[in-house]
């Protein structure tokens, strides 16, 4: 019984690695229900989860705990499509609630927050030199020259401080964190109670006293729009200079396919740092593809799927997490005794889809030179002649692109990237290549290597709404080994630090004119 | 003893065999070489040819085996046990010479009084 299913289960491996092969793969859900062929999978009681279940075997292996009869997997494989759906539904929701109500409530808030300190820090000099004209004008001395040269330099110096407010503050929005940002509070408070003082101080001493030297009063907003310059400078120090000298090397891992990059960054706070690195995430990843990933899974599936658990005591018997590891143990040891050939299947396969991929990539860039060898630009005095037949790039690329479309959609299915890619940005993008200039090869670069994920549109993006994951509180600062993860709805970006090392450097001065040479004497060795 | 690069060396040798003499832990053959190519061959004083890299006996231990051997001062050494000496360094001689598991050495030496020797007794007895 037990070999019997052994050996089932590779012929009816080795015959879906060529039948998938030889089809191809047209979309997600024709690769799911692709699965129900290795039907030993689904016969076994497993006890060890694996490390991230295809979308659609959890829910059908949380259906047949008990069931040993194959035949009735087919139902269940249409519960498995309407699952992958499904999660493309929940995806196209939270897209959704990006625009919802109760996230915009709070940027609304610091928004309002923001323009009302604003306004506070620019009408209170105005104020303080309005103020003892309206309201004792007649008791107020007369302005000098001095007085009146102090005005323009107020004047000047709000005008800077307006536009260094303008420039580092009023800026796009780039991301929504999940907490405050501790220095633009911490700033914020600090400008309120400055301003605060200073107005008590002026309410005291000069509007109830009423105080004449109206010279006094001018150098008095003088000194507080000077505070407020020097309070912009500890802005710009805080917010912007401070993380700008590398002080920690982060490892960027993408949990799906290993992905590695290497980043510096300065002393920043765990939610900036992980707003940086997906910033960076965009631009140097390459795109997150499901499709090659399915290999290593049913590999991993396959491993312990030639073995069958039975449970001779009947159920009930043992504890249920004694029973549990005794039988995952037994599972541990049979599969190391077995004789494992998977890693030579793994071997030519792999070597197979190699050629195979060579082979299509060769007709594909075939094809493609041909196509382009079909029309050519028109030159400045070819248009005055007004021959027949002019296109412009749109249609120029609709003519030649059925001659290399079929190459083209065979080396996308063979690469797995043929949900990347539409038909229509296809066309388009080689009427961007027409337009320009571009060489066929020039064309089929964007095709042959996956790009970082801003070059796709939206929708193939898979990575929209994150999750920052983190011991240590998101706003203290990153340390030497602080690790935190990323998550978003298929992978996760686990992050780790490291601080770079203090280097201690000594110097060593040497004469240019102690370089001399001589020759070697003889040397004499006794034997 | 000069030679011209590229053309076979020929030269008149006599073969010297020394036992090695067991000193303490060592194996000592009693004389002191001097030359190789990593050496300064205008240096040498007991060569002709003031551009011969080869490897030059400078010193013999008075009542050593090499001095029983007939080993004089100033011969080149040609071959040790059947390598060439006429072509290395200065420490590749050597290591040819001292080597743990060998106690005798036979070495091929030329100086010029042999060839002068050889002349002498061609000239002494002309082919009749």
């Amino acid at each position: 019984m037990d070999t019997e299913s052994t050996y089932s289960g590779y012929s009816y491996y080795s015959g879906r690695s060529r039948g998938s092969h030889r089809h191809g793969e047209r979309s997600r859900d024709r690769h799911k229900t692709r699965s129900k062929d290795s039907r030993s999978e689904k016969s076994v009681t497993i006890n060890t989860p694996p490390a991230e279940p295809l979308l659609g075997d959890s829910a059908v292996r949380g259906e047949q705990v008990q069931d040993d009869n194959w035949g009735e997997t087919t139902t269940a494989v249409t519960g498995t499509s309407e699952h992958s759906l499904s999660q493309e539904d929940i995806v196209r929701i939270t897209k959704d609630l990006e625009d919802s109500v109760g996230l915009d409530c709070r940027r609304y808030f610091t928004l309002a927050l923001a323009v009302i300190l604003g306004l506070l820090v620019f009408l209170t000099p105005l104020a303080f030199l309005v103020l003892p004209h309206l309201l004792w004008p007649e008791k107020l001395q007369s302005c000098g020259t001095a007085c009146e040269g102090l005005f323009i330099s107020v004047a000047f110096k709000l005008l800077i401080l307006l536009l260094a407010v303008w420039a580092l503050f009023f800026r796009p929005r780039r991301a929504g964190l999940p907490r405050v940002f501790v220095f633009r509070a911490l700033l914020a408070v600090l400008v309120l109670l400055f301003v605060v003082s200073y107005w008590l101080f002026y309410g005291v001493r000069i509007l109830d006293s009423q105080d004449e030297n109206y010279q006094g009063i001018v150098q008095y907003a003088v000194s507080l729009v000077d505070a407020l310059l020097f309070i912009h400078y500890l802005a710009i120090v805080l917010l912007e200079l401070r993380q700008l000298q590398p002080c920690f090397s982060v490892c960027v891992t993408r949990s799906t396919d290993g992905e590695i990059r290497h980043y510096n960054l300065g002393q920043l706070s765990i939610q900036r740092a992980a707003l940086a690195i997906l910033e960076h995430y965009y631009c140097d990843f390459p795109v997150s593809n499901p499709a090659l990933l399915s290999a290593s899974k049913s590999r991993a599936a396959k491993h312990l799927a030639g073995l069958k658990v039975y449970n001779v005591d009947g159920p009930g018997n043992n504890a249920a997490a004694g029973l549990v590891h005794s039988q995952s143990r037994a599972m541990i040891a049979a599969a190391a005794r077995r004789r494992d050939t998977s890693h030579n299947e793994l071997y030519y396969e792999e070597a197979e889809h190699e050629r195979r991929v060579r082979k299509r990539k060769a007709r594909l860039v075939v094809a493609v030179e041909e196509a382009f060898t079909h029309i050519k630009r028109m030159q400045e005095e070819e248009q005055k002649k007004a021959p027949g037949d002019v296109m412009d790039p749109r249609e120029a690329a609709q003519a030649i692109f059925p001659s290399m479309a079929r190459a083209l959609q065979k080396y996308l299915r063979t690469t797995k990237q043929q949900h990347c890619h539409s038909m229509e940005s296809i066309q388009q993008h080689l009427a961007f290549c027409i337009t320009n200039n571009m060489t066929p090869k020039a064309f089929l670069e964007s095709y042959l290597t996956p790009g970082p994920t801003l070059q796709y549109s939206r929708d193939h993006w898979r990575a929209r709404q994150w999750t920052l994951i983190s011991e240590a509180s998101v706003t203290s600062g990153l340390k030497d080994g602080s690790v935190f993860l990323l998550r978003c709805v298929d992978f996760s970006l686990v992050v780790t630090t490291k601080k770079i090392p203090y280097i201690q450097m000594s110097e060593e001065y040497i004469d240019p004119k102690s370089h001399k040479f001589v020759l070697r004497l003889q040397s004499e060795t006794s034997v | 003893m000069s030679f011209v690069p590229g053309q076979p060396l020929t030269a008149v040798v006599q073969r010297i065999q020394i036992q090695k003499l067991r000193q303490g832990e060592n194996l000592i053959l009693g004389f002191s070489i001097g030359g190789g190519i990593d050496q300064d061959p205008g240096q040498n004083p007991f060569s002709d040819d003031k551009t011969d890299k080869g490897i030059y006996v400078t010193r013999i231990t008075p009542g050593g085996p090499a001095n029983a051997a007939g080993l004089r001062m100033g011969d080149k050494l040609m071959q040790v046990n059947g390598w060439d000496m006429t072509m290395v360094t200065h420490d590749q001689a050597r290591k040819r010479l001292t080597k743990k598991n060998e106690d005798v050495v036979r070495l091929l030496v030329t100086r010029k009084s042999l060839e002068e020797a050889v002349k002498q007794s061609m000239g002494c007895f002309p082919r009749q």
